[in-house]
């Protein structure tokens, strides 16, 4: 079953207090945690994909015009949270996929301490049989 | 020669190759990776340069020279870090020649029966038996499983690890062991089985070919366990609901029901022979799971039409599947089936009691199931609510695009 994990971070405070605002050996180990979490997850043979995406300055929405050209707007100074990042992996069990949910809140922060950061886990659909 | 044929052969090839060279050499990790190299290897040369006069034999050799060269580096390793490695060094060196190593018509099941030890995770259980006794290469079952190949490489690598950290032999387990372990071997046939069979839209051939690999798998297995009925069972299920593959999905991959299925797209060769089997396994008086299951699937298959099917004799037969194991999802078939036979407020009133069993409430089916027989009872809203709900539990797209349909054409029935 694959699972896509997607994590959310606070709007609030990016800028005042978001990664780019802690000590440089702080963003070490929180890329550092990272980057052994998908080690772990590739030699586990569970991930699919993981990537984390461009901060939200420049998050827009799309909508086509009646023309079909791309009407653009955005960003939105009033959301809560943005997307910073996804993994897709490929587990035996929803359980294995709130563990991997679980590490990755757990990503150390400024001074090390837990961001515990939301991550919202969603089963990507797929094709069982219908028939019994 | 064919590429399709040349791959056909190495699949069926690929474990006798194997057993042979794990026979020899002992190391099953190591012996995997040599013949999948020597599969690799023949994938690419034969179509060019022909058949060899012994393909078996070839393969053989050049998976023992892939061997004999991981051995000398494991030795040139070992002496490095000690010099008590020297005294193994001669007993270790392979004598390779161009003798044939002696295989085991056997060697199919006792693989069978590593790939598929209970201490693998199931999912890591499948990929290694498609790719030790199906022949299958990482690249082609990462397609089949729609994950990148360095992932399922990295499954198969850490399946091998953990089949060498149990110390499972190449062997045939012990009389006492056998029943629960080749239970695990249909198990994971049977969802090598499913993967492909659930199929209905991206990469539609690559993962077909699972349900065929499936069925020759355990073709092979019933050939050598001719007796044995839950493997004739499952063999039987697997061809009977094969059958129905083309008439299950539309032309744009939509979900086609049973009861709307064209009948004249089944696939007559391969119903004719799981009804042979199922009605032998019977015969015998051998019931089991996958003997019931293909029973009931040889039933529908037999009607003319949906509404011809005997359902007295299905609901008779999910009553001592019932019996036989205590599973949610045959008790909702039942209710179906009881349906069927007595009307849909018999089958509501079970789905009631079902609907208090933990393992199976707010699962999409019950709400699925629910849907169908309020709308035979006529109950058009309740029926419409109940396909939305299952609609929206369902982690499948064409089952989502199914139940959705099935609340509009209910909802334009004003």
């Amino acid at each position: 079953m694959k699972y896509m994990l997607m994590m959310h971070a606070p709007k609030e405070g990016w800028t005042t207090a978001g990664i780019g605002t802690w000590p440089p050996k702080d963003i070490q180990a929180h890329i550092q945690f990272m980057m052994d979490l998908n080690a772990r997850l590739r030699a586990a043979g569970e991930l699919v994909d993981a990537q984390g995406l461009a901060g939200p300055e420049e998050a827009k929405l799309v909508r086509a015009r009646s023309d079909g050209t791309p009407d653009t707007d955005g960003p939105f100074a009033e959301a809560k949270e943005f997307l910073a990042g996804f993994w897709i992996v490929d587990v035996d069990s929803t359980a294995r996929a709130y563990a991997i949910a679980a590490q990755a809140s757990a990503a150390p922060g400024k001074g090390g301490v837990p961001l515990n950061m939301p991550i919202e886990v969603r089963q990507v659909m797929s094709a069982p049989p219908v028939d019994a | 020669m064919q590429r399709g044929g040349v791959e056909h052969l190495l699949r069926e090839l690929a474990p006798h190759v194997l057993g042979a060279v794990v026979r020899r050499y002992g190391d099953f990790a190591a012996s995997e990776d040599a013949v999948q190299e020597a599969l690799l290897a023949a994938a690419m040369q034969w179509p060019r340069e022909g058949m060899p006069d012994n393909p078996r034999a070839w393969l053989v050799h050049v998976a023992g020279r892939r061997m004999t060269d991981h051995v000398r580096s494991e030795l040139a390793r070992r002496q490095r870090e000690t010099l008590l490695a020297l005294w193994e060094a001669p007993a270790q060196e392979p004598a390779f020649g161009d003798d044939d190593f002696p295989g085991d018509p056997d060697d199919t099941l006792v693989l069978l029966f590593m790939c598929c030890h209970p201490a693998l995770t199931t999912s890591s259980a499948i990929a290694l038996t498609l790719r030790a006794v199906g022949g299958l290469t990482t690249a082609e079952i990462a397609r089949a499983f729609l994950v990148p190949e360095a992932t399922m490489a990295q499954r198969i690598s850490r399946a091998k690890q953990t089949i060498r950290d149990s110390e499972v032999p190449f062997a045939m387990p012990d009389a006492s062991e056998r029943a629960a372990r080749l239970d695990a071997v249909l198990h994971t046939l049977y969802l090598v089985f499913n993967e492909g069979y659930a199929t209905s839209s991206g990469d539609v051939l690559k993962r077909a070919d699972l349900s065929d690999e499936a069925i020759r798998l355990t073709r092979e297995v019933h050939a050598l366990l001719p007796r044995d009925g839950e493997v004739a069972g499952l063999l039987a299920l697997m061809l009977l609901t094969d059958a129905r593959r083309a008439a299950r999905t539309g032309a744009t991959g939509e979900l086609i029901p049973l009861d709307q299925q064209d009948r004249r797209l089944w696939n007559r060769a391969f119903i004719d022979e799981g009804i042979a089997l199922v009605s032998a396994t019977l015969a015998r008086g051998a019931v089991g799971a996958y003997s019931l299951q293909a029973a009931i699937a040889a039933v529908h298959d037999e009607a003319e039409t949906a509404d011809a099917a005997d359902w007295p004799q299905i609901l008779a037969l999910y009553s001592v599947l019932l019996r036989l194991a205590d599973n949610p999802m045959v008790a909702l078939n039942h209710a179906i089936a009881l349906a069927m036979v007595h009307g849909p407020a018999a089958g509501l009133e079970r789905l009631d009691a079902l609907a208090r069993d933990k393992r199976i409430a707010g699962h999409h089916r019950l709400d699925a199931v629910r849907a169908h027989l309020l709308e035979r009872a006529g109950e058009r809203d309740r029926a419409i609510a109940h396909y939305l709900a299952a609609a929206a539990k369902t982690a499948s797209v064409p089952e989502r695009d199914y139940l959705i349909a099935q609340a509009a054409r209910l909802g334009d029935d004003v």
